[in-house]
């Protein structure tokens, strides 16, 4: 028999903190989700000894406080009447901690990291009488979790799986079985003053030491022109130029290697970016295309409603480095920057909808083969996941649209897409800046927070990347965005500035520096609102703190704006003046800290020749090899992680928010059916909407850059011309993933990728509109470097006329006729099936850009007519998945015939059930029409690939007969629906 | 030909830091055919009188101050420090409150919902996190109880969405719930689709008696987890697809009730 003992809380040598402690749990009576969730992490990685977890949120609050005001501040603001126990603790002292419990970890976020929750309490105690310090001084508070544990653990096991589920190191500290947590803020030394750089007289070797250690990702090249630039100007830089100039030329921030010169296979291309993506949008000049290429998202143009033109805008950003070692803080701030992107886009759009991908490695990782340094797959998802919820859901901004892919190459480097749609009206759509215009920064203070982040950025990722970058990571608070949102979206409509940009990469040093690129700025460093005291003029300058935003102010508007940002409690400080010096002057009081050459910032980064090869791959083609039991494989497709159901996902996110959703991501007989893509109504006086899909397929990619490229985009208009989005009104966005460029044969394959989008976009008449690349991707593990497949995504954001002539991909009734739109080629390379049967190689799939743009204006002018019930398009399992989907969806039954497929000549090699059942062809849908509508659904289709397969039925089974009339597949829909959501679900 | 003089209802709807359901909600008060009234929580504050000229009270959907404290925690503690007695004052002379959502987290905490008077320890009401442990947003399908609510059709079913992490309603005890039940403050269950008892995931969030929405014993304060305002157009349901033609969504005439009921009250 074992027996309880109390826990001896206090160790010896321990020092307690001088601060109350307060730590709320619930009532024990009542179970406790975080500690369930907990327990089964726990249990994921062995440690099953522990049999209770228990989570209690804990306060630090003010030592001169009396105890009164902090019974009084449990009593109305910490605990809940009904729910909640209290434990009060007075400073100094040690907690009385149940006797069952074995083990207390506590998580504290180390100093100066975010803490919102603590901001709050401080905020709401400043404006209550509900408590005052002895010495008047206002009331600190930080916040901490408190873990407790019932069960025998070793103690180095407990501290394994305690650094695994309860805390990430990188921004937080662990106390295990010790109570002396701190209650500092982060060392509050005197201010390091602004120092100067020897740089002149630095040899080579000096100058690539002196770029690596200062965290500059300076190659020698630049750094070389930094030097001679200082050589002229008879002076050496200050610590605050060199890291503006860094800032400035960071890849991340100028695209160095998309922009510049590059010699494919001998071939000269002076700028990749302006050759392809740049060049298909300026040939099709489309007079909807409202601002592209030049300002934080695309504008094109939507609809007029009253008085008032709309317009609509799509912005989408990576943030794959910062999600890597902290995937929590990384979405989540990942989402709030592009967020803030489209906040910032013209005068400021309103954020109407929100959109994710994920791509990571293999959710079944065994633990023994996680390399060193990564976190685990699924830890990464689930952490990426709560980043977007919880920032997307406080914003208030549906999420609304996305995608999870898994590859083992994404082990050490996931991939982190967040994008927004914004609305705003015409006039707002250009943005200028003025001499004399006040420089006001709005929004978060700042702090040491996400140092480097833009640099971090362009570097690879190793297994130390945790510990050397923590400062590159950031902790977002979406209710200060929001309040900023509330505040900026007033003030643009009383027209009271007059330009806008948000602080992304590179903080205030990009921000003010881009604004002011074509006149000149004076900023005054120490007027910057901190969150802590001891900041150094260059960590203010380039710090990446936050929902913060910078403003261009007309004087005689500097009240009235500020007035509005109050009444919303947001901070709006000016930190200076735009000028038309054409220089960059930063003053820390007396102190001149930078004056730069604005054209040398902006104009003056060497644009080196870089060196890109194409690869021929020569691989056999393994065709399509006949399949024995092709329900068996449809059956292990539905549960493969790419087209398992999402929605474990998407039920996490508010997709209802502002009430203007018309085409959700799940739809169906029970709403699991995946969706298409998604539509919006954003205006309440107008039927019109916004279609929004995606596509990608890094699959593809490994095999042949240039179909993936293509395909991509294909699938992406697909998704949405099948919801009722317009073909020729649709814009695409291009975000690129790529390994280490240096490489030739990477850089060669982003050369084929960037031509196919240029082929592809002039053919469907979809201009780019806006995109971003993320180079460098790759993880190094000791020797071996795992580089990620080259990824692109390509998002649509389509016009859709009318809401109620939307379609969604379900099974509507019995009786009505089922067609396949597009031709099926033999095309498997990079398909599931492929992968299925354990085969490597063949043809990767690639759209006919002759055909395939007629064929998707055909069918939209099908769907606009009303002639069609229902549309799901082919894509990831073929024509299999896409009829299972449609089935299950619709809790009705299909029967389809093979044989009537409208299918290309095929090779010996390509079976002919399995080609039709599971090629990835582009550009084909599955189309249910009513039999009083067949007619006209044949004369809108005249000249276009399309025949008729079958039937809905009321069977609930999926009937699939073989080309020789032979069933191949007969599965109950429910069969299907169970498979589909039988992959992982968080 | 006589003609009837109709008042105006004007509607205040409160807003703060991190509240996002404002814009539907003013639109569904709108096309219910009052005057919204979009204020911030520090003009209310600042001056209660202005509650005065309106008959409809509102606290929409949202993260208000982020929900950092607990859900509607600070919101909450904002109106029963300041504004209990005004509000009390507002509901005893024919005003109607409606919390949806967050809304319904702040009304449960500031223990509006459970009469005149009632102090916070001897609150009973409360909103719990999820029996799943997260946020989830799905549709659900609302059963109208006969309740003492002001405007509610007893037996009407109500498609909506549900959006919250924290909507699990509880009791303390067995005897807060028996006096709900006398009071007659049961107002809204999550009910299947056909009206039958739902379980996980029809009832979203794995409340006491599937409880979705209660009202105070006046009948005139009622708040609900599920979003009536995002159910206003024919596209918003789910499943419009599968349907045959509606000219409206189902929430608008949750909206249009309690705006024609103010309306009667206040004559």
């Amino acid at each position: 028999m074992s027996t309880v003992t109390a826990q001896p809380v206090q160790r010896a040598r321990e020092r307690l903190p001088e601060a109350w402690r307060v730590e709320v749990f619930r009532r024990p009576d009542l179970d406790d989700p975080d500690g369930v969730r907990a327990l089964r992490e726990f249990a994921e990685l062995g440690a099953r000894s522990i049999t209770s977890a228990r989570l209690g949120r804990g306060f630090l609050l003010s030592p001169k406080l009396e105890r009164t005001s902090v019974e009084a501040l449990v009593q109305e603001l910490f605990a809940d009447p009904v729910l909640d126990v209290a434990r009060v603790t007075a400073p100094g002292q040690a907690p009385t901690i149940d006797r069952a419990v074995r083990h207390r970890v506590l998580v504290m976020r180390k100093p100066g990291v975010m803490d919102s929750v603590a901001q709050t309490i401080e905020r709401t105690i400043a404006r209550s009488t509900l408590a005052k310090s002895s010495d008047g001084a206002p009331i600190r508070a930080l916040t901490y979790q408190a873990w407790e544990l019932v069960g025998e653990v070793d103690p180095r096991e407990l501290e394994r799986v305690a650094k695994r589920v309860f805390a990430n190191e990188v921004i937080e500290d662990l106390w295990i079985d010790r109570e002396d947590v701190h209650f500092t803020l982060p060392d509050d030394h005197a201010v390091r003053p602004s120092v100067t750089v020897v740089l002149r007289d630095a040899s080579d070797d000096e100058l690539v030491r002196l770029s690596r250690q200062g965290c500059l990702s300076l190659t020698l090249l630049e750094m070389q022109e930094v030097r001679a630039h200082y050589r002229g100007l008879e002076r050496e830089p200050s610590d605050c130029e060199l890291e503006t100039i860094a800032q400035t030329w960071s890849e991340h921030c100028k695209h160095k290697t998309f922009a510049g010169k590059i010699d494919f296979d001998g071939e000269h291309i002076e700028n990749l970016f302006k050759d392809t993506i740049q060049r298909a949008t300026r040939e099709l000049a489309k007079p909807w295309c409202i601002s592209v290429f030049k300002d934080n998202a695309g504008i094109v143009a939507f609809e007029r409603a009253g008085e008032t033109q709309w317009d609509v805008c799509f912005k989408v950003e990576t943030h794959n480095h910062p999600s890597a070692i902290d995937p929590y803080g990384g979405a989540g701030t990942g989402i709030g920057g592009v967020i803030r992107d489209v906040l910032g886009v013209g005068l400021g759009a309103k954020p109407i909808a929100n959109t994710d991908c994920f791509f990571v490695g293999p959710l079944d990782l065994e633990d023994a083969r996680l390399p060193k340094g990564c976190m685990h797959p699924r830890r990464i998802l689930r952490g990426v996941i709560a980043g977007v919820r919880d920032y997307g859901n406080r914003m208030g901004i549906p999420t609304v649209n996305g995608g999870v892919w898994v590859d083992p190459r994404y082990v050490g480097n996931p991939l982190v897409y967040a994008g927004t749609v914004g609305l705003l009206p015409r006039w707002a759509a250009e943005k200028s800046v003025a001499p004399g215009d006040v420089i006001l920064c709005v929004g978060g203070r700042t702090g040491r927070d996400g140092i480097h982040g833009a640099t971090f950025s362009s570097i690879e990722l190793d297994e130390d990347s945790s510990v050397v970058s923590s400062s590159a990571v950031q902790i977002g608070d979406p209710i200060t965005e929001k309040r900023v949102r509330d505040g900026l979206l007033r003030a643009r409509d009383l027209r009271l500035y007059r330009g806008i940009t948000d602080c992304g990469a590179g903080g205030l040093s990009s921000a003010v520096g881009e604004m002011s690129a074509e006149c000149g700025a004076r900023v005054h460093l120490e007027r910057v609102p901190l969150k802590y005291p001891g900041l150094s003029p260059a960590e203010i300058w380039i710090s990446e703190a936050q929902e913060r935003m910078v403003l261009a102010v007309p004087p005689e508007h500097l009240d009235a704006i500020r007035a509005i940002f109050a009444a919303e409690d947001v901070d709006a400080t000016p930190i200076g003046e735009f000028t038309d010096t054409k220089k960059l002057e930063l003053f820390y009081g007396a102190q001149r800290v930078a004056e730069l050459d604005l054209h040398f910032l902006h104009e003056g980064t060497p644009r080196p020749l870089r060196i890109a090869r194409s690869t021929k791959r020569v691989e056999s083609d393994p065709g399509a090899p006949p399949c024995a039991n092709p329900g068996a494989a449809l059956l292990a497709l539905l549960a493969s992680p790419n087209i398992a159901s999402k929605e474990w996902i998407v039920r996490q996110y508010d997709h209802e928010v502002q009430g203007t959703s018309a085409i959700k991501a799940l739809v169906g007989e029970r709403e699991d059916g995946p969706g298409n893509g998604a539509v919006l109504q954003p205006l309440a006086d107008s039927r019109a909407g916004v279609a929004i899909g995606c596509g990608a397929n890094p699959r593809y990619g490994v095999l042949d850059p240039w179909a993936m490229a293509s395909a991509a985009i294909d699938e992406a208009l697909r998704n949405v011309v099948a919801v009722g989005g317009d073909p020729e009104r649709t814009a695409i966005l291009d975000n690129f993933s790529w390994g280490n460029c240096a490489n030739p044969e990477q850089l060669g394959s982003l050369v084929l990728a960037a031509r196919a989008c240029y082929a592809t976009s002039v053919a469907f008449g979809t201009p780019f509109i806006s995109g971003k690349d993320s180079l460098n991707n790759e993880f190094r593990v000791g020797d071996e470097v795992i580089s990620i497949p080259p990824t692109l995504l390509v998002s649509a954001l389509a016009h859709v006329h009318d809401v109620a002539q939307c379609v969604t991909m379900d099974a509507k009734s019995a009786g009505n006729r089922v067609a396949q739109v597009g031709m099926t080629h033999g095309e498997l390379g990079g398909s599931h099936y492929l992968a299925h049967v354990g085969q490597d190689g063949g043809r990767v799939p690639r759209p006919d850009l002759a055909l395939a743009p007629k064929q998707l204006v055909a069918l939209h002018r099908a769907i606009r007519a009303g002639l069609v019930r229902s549309v799901h398009d082919l894509s990831e399992g073929g024509l299999a998945v896409a009829a299972a989907e449609m089935a299950f969806a619709g809790r009705l039954g299909l029967e389809l015939a093979l044989s009537k497929v409208p299918t290309a000549e095929l090779a010996p090699t390509y079976d002919a059930n399995a080609t039709r059942l599971f090629s990835e062809s582009c550009t084909r849908f599955l189309v249910e029409v009513e039999e009083r509508h067949v007619a006209a659904f044949e004369a809108a289709m005249k000249e276009r690939d399309f025949a008729w397969l079958g039937s809905v039925t009321n069977t609930g089974r999926l009937i699939v007969r073989g080309v020789k009339g032979q069933t191949v597949v007969d599965l109950p829909v429910e069969e299907l629906a169970r498979a589909h959501r039988g992959g992982f679900a968080g | 030909m006589s003609t009837v003089a109709t008042r105006t209802v004007h509607a205040l709807v409160l807003r703060t830091a991190g509240t996002n359901c404002d814009r539907e909600t003013c639109l569904a008060l709108e096309r219910a055919g009052s005057r919204p009234d979009l204020k911030h929580v520090q003009e209310l504050l600042d001056r209660p009188a202005l509650l005065d000229a309106h008959s409809i009270f509102v606290v929409p959907g949202g993260f208000s101050y982020g929900d950092d404290l607990g859900a509607g925690r600070v919101l909450g503690f904002q109106i029963r420090s300041r504004l209990r007695e005004t509000l009390e004052r507002f509901v005893a002379r024919g005003g109607l409150v409606l919390g949806v959502c967050n809304g319904f987290q702040v009304l449960v905490d500031t223990g509006l919902l459970e009469g005149p008077g009632v102090m916070r320890r001897e609150r009973g009401l409360a909103l719990d996190v999820n029996e799943s442990g997260h946020f989830e947003c799905r549709w659900v399908t609302l059963k109208a109880e006969a309740s003492a609510c002001a405007w509610l059709e007893p037996g009407e079913l109500l498609p909506v969405p549900v959006a919250h992490g924290e909507g699990r309603f509880r009791v303390r005890d067995a005897r807060v719930l028996e006096r709900l039940k006398q009071n007659h403050q049961i107002a809204l269950r999550y009910v299947r689709s056909d009206g039958s008892r739902a379980e996980y995931p029809d009832c979203p969030n794995g409340s006491v008696e599937e409880i979705a929405g209660i009202c105070d014993p006046s009948g005139r304060v009622l708040g609900l987890m599920p979003h009536p305002e995002r159910n206003l157009t024919p596209w918003n349901h789910p499943r419009w697809t599968r349907l045959g033609p509606r000219s409206e969504g189902e929430g608008l005439r949750f909206y249009r009730r309690m705006v024609e009921t103010a309306s009667a009250l206040a004559k």
